[in-house]
């Protein structure tokens, strides 16, 4: 249902799209750094009692513990604090519809455009991102579907490693030259 | 060529790989792996600088980091101009080109050499007296001229054409230091499979081993067992070693910087290697194994060139085999300095004679240094060096006076001692504690979890120092979570065995006023100097060291501040501990500004936030202005248009026509929730339960202090949810402000904030031709002012793209603010700009929306208020809930001097001559023939041109001003005073027809 309506739109709509950066890729010795295409994303804000419904609806289980999250056919639920969680949709699916379909207690907010996903990638890629960013990314302490807001040098992002050695860096849109400027650069020095 | 100094079969290096250089434009030989102090040592070059104030002739101190003197200009092009740098850190590259510094025209031949000369001029002291009179000289004599004399070197005067690198890691057990005790640490925790970092300043790892020809380890030779140990750490997954690198300060929680030094030392670095590479490490424990420095004896003309430590000229043998004289002498009070006179003898140098302050001490090294046959003098002082360019002698004395003698030396070696390295443990917030058995500062009291091992420590022995150093690195790195690692502690075969010594002034020191006994080679400061502070009432070690500038040079005092501090001492007649130390700060030695900034220049300085119609606006021609990080449409001249030519025609096209405009960087907060009303109630001075869903309405949100802090349009789309507007620059904290309510206040409201600035692309659409240019694009909303009256929203689509649509204004027009996702932001504005064209519309910056909104006296927070202005102040009373007991400032704004009368208003005031615009800021004033300072009444807040009014306009707060209505007040400005009249605050459409005009 959802996803036809999303083509619907798709098909109505008679301006382009230009998401910002599209395309840009850059690449260096064990890493490379490209933006990833547009996807579906909520702010979803929801106390405990509602976690359940809400997980139903999205058909992903909005992970519980801090720093992990839970992917499934596409669709990623990211835990950010207590009552948040960043919904990322690669399917062109709509969190949000589905979300409104559910009357417990909840908060759910478009965010799709507000949000640019950058791909670090290759075994350099913990070093790259840990050129701008504070925390502990080994595998132990940071591991595949770890997931944290966090910084990347002067702008803030939400960090997700998606596999052992690839990480998606989401930032905000006007943030995004920013940091894939300094991911381009910091890629460089990352396989020294 | 091989270097007169460079002896066959002593030393590490590889003859067959050489290395050629030039210093003060002469050419040499080296050999890779030399520093270039070595190499210069090599070629029996021994004067490489002057001083910083006497300008005296200066050599190498030392081997290492602690190098006071030896500082020079390394030049790699005509961007590539380091100075300062360490002779004696500098490795050695084909084709190093380096000069030295502090002199002209020649190093030999320095007319600032008349300084020494004029040296009663410059005691302790001296820019707190010497250059007090006349007053007026400190402007136009004094300072400019000691600012030209200070510093050393020059700075490179093009932008730095090297990046530099940065990086965070995390391990359990951070070493710091890469000796015997700091590779044994490294061992036994990285045995137990937690990360490690071991980190060196050196290029090589070993420390002390790398002179040190007594230590013998597992069967080795210690340096030959320290290579060995560190490949077995390379070779470890969970290793990390980091050569070159200082670690320079020690922060909270185990946080501790380092500066990894990656492209110094090579020929040709390629461009793709940073210079340098920041780390910043967060460890579980760190193991502080920073060692020892020796400290040197003060006598008369100490710093003459050819006087050094002892362990550094046992480095340059040992390691770089080089001999740093034919026929040295040496002065010293422990035993360290009789191994250096071993090695050099057993290498073919003639050692002239030992001179040893003690009386009768005893030992395996003097005896062995006896059976050598060289002279031993117990029981003297040397009181005084010869030569000038290079030391030619030593005058020898007992040390309670009698006969000299002058025994002839081309290098004296010198060793009073060793000072424990606390830096870094001080830098932790650890204490030192004073050990008055071995006279030294050791590690006491710890603040962090970390540990100090070796000669830091106050260890002596290696034996000891190994025991002590692989326990430390196994508790460390049980206590961050390793296993139990297979034991493998290094077995110490031989060791050499050092400690005591002496601190303070030696007999040849003084205490005449013209001896040069220096305690700070790099700062010429003299054992007199200390005196003299304290004589003249500087009781505080802190005070002695800012007066005299003792350890304030680039070196921090690492040779100079035991000395000091015992000089102060025994002058005060005070033991040591109760006149102090002075505080460790960091770095620990110089980090470049380089290192520093990182990343962080040019473009990656800051975020540059550009909104999505950022392109449309730049091909054409729009002038940004900054405002925070964003960069804004400032306006859009047309050819042969200035500013002003260009906003007067837009804003008279604006209230013609209509505009667009890109409100974008506005802030915008999703309010959700079932208690959203509520809650916006709470934050604002505005009432909200009643306002119906599509409806908007102005507000204004204060502080608990009553000002006002914030405003915007809010529109509410649903009973549950609110889409809010914030000022551009209020954004990040109005949405902290409101989260920070939310969380400690009302954390009973079931509400959550969404920031959605970045969400929408913002298209405002201002002017009577506003309705018809977005109308053929819009599906699903009935766009009639019955539909959508002034102040509504609606959601449907544009271009067939998702809308938020306001109507509302700030220019006073009928306007909208077209809201849609933020990728179509641009092609929208293309598709109405296309609209627009067919009617005449222009597109408009910053600058025209500020005259626009000050045409219809809209505030503008922060412009028109400064933090201390009421809702009341700004005329804005109409905007509070009346009936309303409880929002954040109703306290406040209930204070008594907030309802004072005679507070300050916002009102309009117009020039009598109408051409005259006032500048922003200015003062007004009552009566402008009232004598200087005048009594100041209010001032201009904002001021414009206003084409549409076809004179100047200015918003202004003054005193009582809503009851000054008609007067005549004045604007005093140096080009004269300027006539205005207090006047309201709207300048066009009193009456705000034209919203729906």
């Amino acid at each position: 249902m959802a996803k036809a309506a999303v083509k619907t739109k798709a098909a109505e709509a008679s301006v382009e799209r230009r998401p910002a950066l599209g395309g840009r890729a850059v690449s260096a010795p064990g890493v490379k750094v490209e933006i990833l295409p547009p996807a579906e994303r909520i702010s979803l804000r929801a106390p405990e009692a509602s976690v359940a419904a809400l997980s139903k609806a999205l058909g992903v289980t909005l992970p519980a513990k801090p720093k992990t999250s839970e992917a499934k056919g596409g669709r990623t639920a990211l835990w950010l604090g207590p009552d948040e969680w960043l919904v990322i949709d690669e399917a062109s699916n709509d969190p949000l519809a589905d979300c409104a379909k559910v009357s417990a207690l909840h908060s759910a907010v478009g965010i799709s455009h507000r949000n640019v996903a950058i791909s670090v990638a290759g075994l350099a890629a913990e070093v790259t991102v840990n050129s701008g960013c504070p925390q502990d990314l080994s595998l132990e302490a940071f591991p595949v579907g770890a997931a944290s807001r966090t910084i990347l040098g002067k702008a803030e992002i939400v960090l997700l490693r998606t596999a052992k050695d690839t990480f998606r860096v989401e930032c905000w849109r006007s943030f995004s030259d920013y940091v894939f400027t300094l991911l381009s650069e910091a890629a460089s020095d990352a396989a020294n | 060529m091989n270097p007169a100094f460079r002896i066959p079969g002593a030393g590490r290096l590889s003859q067959a790989k050489t290395a050629s250089f030039s210093f003060d434009d002469k050419s040499y030989a080296g050999i890779e792996g030399d520093t270039l102090a070595s190499a210069l040592l090599a070629n029996g070059v021994h004067l490489v600088g002057r001083s910083f104030k006497y300008h005296r002739p200066r050599g190498f101190l030392s081997a290492g980091a602690e190098e006071p003197n030896a500082l020079v200009q390394i030049v790699r092009d005509d961007a590539r101009k380091t100075p300062n740098v360490r002779a004696t850190v500098q490795e050695l590259y084909d084709g190093l080109t380096a000069h030295s510094q502090n002199r002209w025209p020649s190093l030999a031949f320095d007319v600032g050499a008349v300084n020494d000369l004029a040296s009663p001029m410059f005691s302790a002291g001296f820019y707190y007296k010497t250059f007090m009179w006349p007053k007026s000289a400190w402007k136009n004599l004094y300072e400019p001229k000691i600012r030209a004399a200070a510093g050393l070197g020059v700075s490179p005067d093009r932008p730095d054409p090297d990046h530099y690198a940065a990086r965070y890691a995390h391990c359990e057990v951070l070493v710091l230091g890469g000796g015997a005790a700091g590779i044994a640490a490294a061992l036994a925790a990285a045995e137990t499979g937690v990360r490690v970092i071991l980190a060196d300043e050196q290029a090589e790892f070993g420390g002390s081993l790398r002179f040190e020809s007594g230590a013998k380890i597992d069967g080795e030779n210690g340096f030959a067992w320290a290579q060995g140990a560190i490949a077995k750490l390379k070779a470890m997954d969970n290793v990390r070693l980091l050569p070159r690198t200082t670690a320079f300060g020690y922060y909270a929680q185990n946080f501790v910087s380092l500066v990894e030094r990656v492209s110094d030392h090579l020929k040709s670095p390629g461009r793709e290697l940073a210079r340098e590479r920041l780390w910043q490490v967060r460890a579980r424990r760190v193991v502080l194994a920073t060692g020892a420095i020796e400290r040197h004896m003060v006598f008369a003309d100490n710093d003459r060139p050819g006087i050094m430590l002892a362990s550094a000229a046992r480095t340059y043998l040992n390691h770089y085999g080089v001999a740093v004289g034919r026929n040295v002498g040496v002065y010293t009070a422990n035993d360290s300095a009789y191994a250096a006179a071993i090695d050099l003898k057993k290498a073919g140098v003639n050692v002239a004679a030992i001179v040893d302050l003690r009386d009768n001490p005893t030992g395996p090294a003097i005896d062995e240094a006896r059976g050598l046959g060289i002279e031993i003098n117990f029981g003297r002082a040397v009181i005084r060096a010869g030569g000038k360019l290079r030391v030619s002698s030593m005058t020898v004395q007992p040390k309670n006076g009698g006969g000299e003698r002058t025994i002839p030396v081309d290098a004296i070696l010198m060793s009073a001692g060793w000072t424990p390295s606390v830096h870094l443990f001080s830098q932790s917030r650890g204490k030192v504690a004073f050990n008055e058995e071995t006279r030294r500062f050791v590690p006491g009291t710890y603040a962090q979890d970390c540990v100090s091992i070796g000669a830091c420590n106050g260890t002596d022995g290696l034996d000891a120092t190994i025991d002590e150093a692989y326990a430390a690195g196994a508790k460390a790195a049980k206590e961050a979570g390793g296993k139990a690692g297979k034991s493998a502690k290094p077995k110490v075969d031989a060791s050499e065995s050092w400690s005591r010594g002496m601190l303070g002034a030696a007999p040849g020191a003084g205490p005449d006023t013209t001896v040069k006994a220096f305690v700070d080679f790099q700062n010429d400061v003299t054992a007199k100097d200390i005196r003299q502070a304290v004589h003249e009432g500087m009781h505080s070690i802190e005070h002695v060291k800012r007066f005299t500038t003792n350890g304030m040079a680039t070196d921090q005092g690492k040779t100079s501040n035991m000395h000091g501090l015992a000089i102060a001492a025994e002058t005060l007649g005070k033991p040591i501990p109760q006149v102090g130390l002075t505080t460790f700060r960091a770095p620990y030695t110089p980090v470049t500004f380089g290192s520093i900034v990182g990343h962080a220049r040019g473009a990656l300085f800051d975020p540059t936030r550009r909104t999505a119609t950022h392109p449309w606006a730049a091909a054409h021609g729009a002038v940004f202005e900054d405002v925070g990080q964003w960069k804004r449409a400032w306006y859009f001249p047309r050819a042969g248009e200035d500013m002003h030519a260009a906003v007067n025609r837009e804003c008279v096209t604006v209230r013609k026509v209509a505009g667009l405009f890109d409100a974008s960087t506005l802030g915008k907060i999703e309010v959700v929730g079932p208690d959203a009303a509520k809650f916006m109630g709470l934050l604002y001075t505005n009432p909200w339960e009643k306002l119906e869903p599509g409806r908007c309405r102005y507000g204004i949100m204060l502080r608990e202090d009553g000002f006002i802090y914030d405003d915007g349009v809010v529109g509410r789309l649903a009973p549950d949810r609110f889409h809010v507007t914030t000022t551009t620059g209020g954004a990040p904290r109005v949405m902290h402000h409101m989260e920070d309510y939310l969380q400690t206040e009302f954390p009973h409201l079931n509400v959550w904030l969404t920031s959605i600035t970045e969400q929408w692309a913002v298209i405002a659409v201002q002017g009577p031709k506003s309705r018809e240019i977005i109308a053929p694009l819009v599906e699903g909303i009935d766009m009639s002012d019955e539909a959508l009256p002034h102040m509504s929203v609606r959601e449907g689509k544009i271009c067939g793209v998702p809308t938020r649509l306001f109507r509302m204004s700030f220019t006073g027009e009928r306007g909208f603010e077209v809201n849609v996702p933020a990728d179509y932001g641009e092609a929208v504005w293309e598709a109405l700009w296309a609209e627009g064209q067919k009617h005449g519309a222009t597109a408009y910056g910053t600058e025209s929306m500020h005259v626009l909104r000050a045409e219809k006296g809209y505030i503008i927070v922060g412009q028109d208020t400064d933090g201390t202005v009421t809702p009341n102040d700004a005329g804005l009373d109409w905007a509070g809930g009346k009936k309303k007991t409880d929002f954040v400032g109703i306290r406040g704004m209930a204070r008594s001097d907030l309802v004072a009368k005679g507070r300050k208003q916002l009102v309009g005031l117009k020039t009598k001559d109408p051409k005259v615009v006032l500048e922003e800021g200015a003062q007004i004033v009552e009566d402008p023939k009232q004598a200087i300072p005048m009594k100041m009444i209010g001032h201009v807040t904002s001021s414009y041109w206003s084409e549409n009014c076809g004179r100047s306009i200015a918003l202004a707060m003054v005193a009582g001003g809503r009851d000054r209505m008609g007067q005549t007040l004045y604007v005093p400005m140096p080009s004269g005073t300027i006539e205005v009249e207090v006047t309201g605050m709207v300048f066009v459409d009193e009456k705000g027809e034209r919203l729906n005009g």
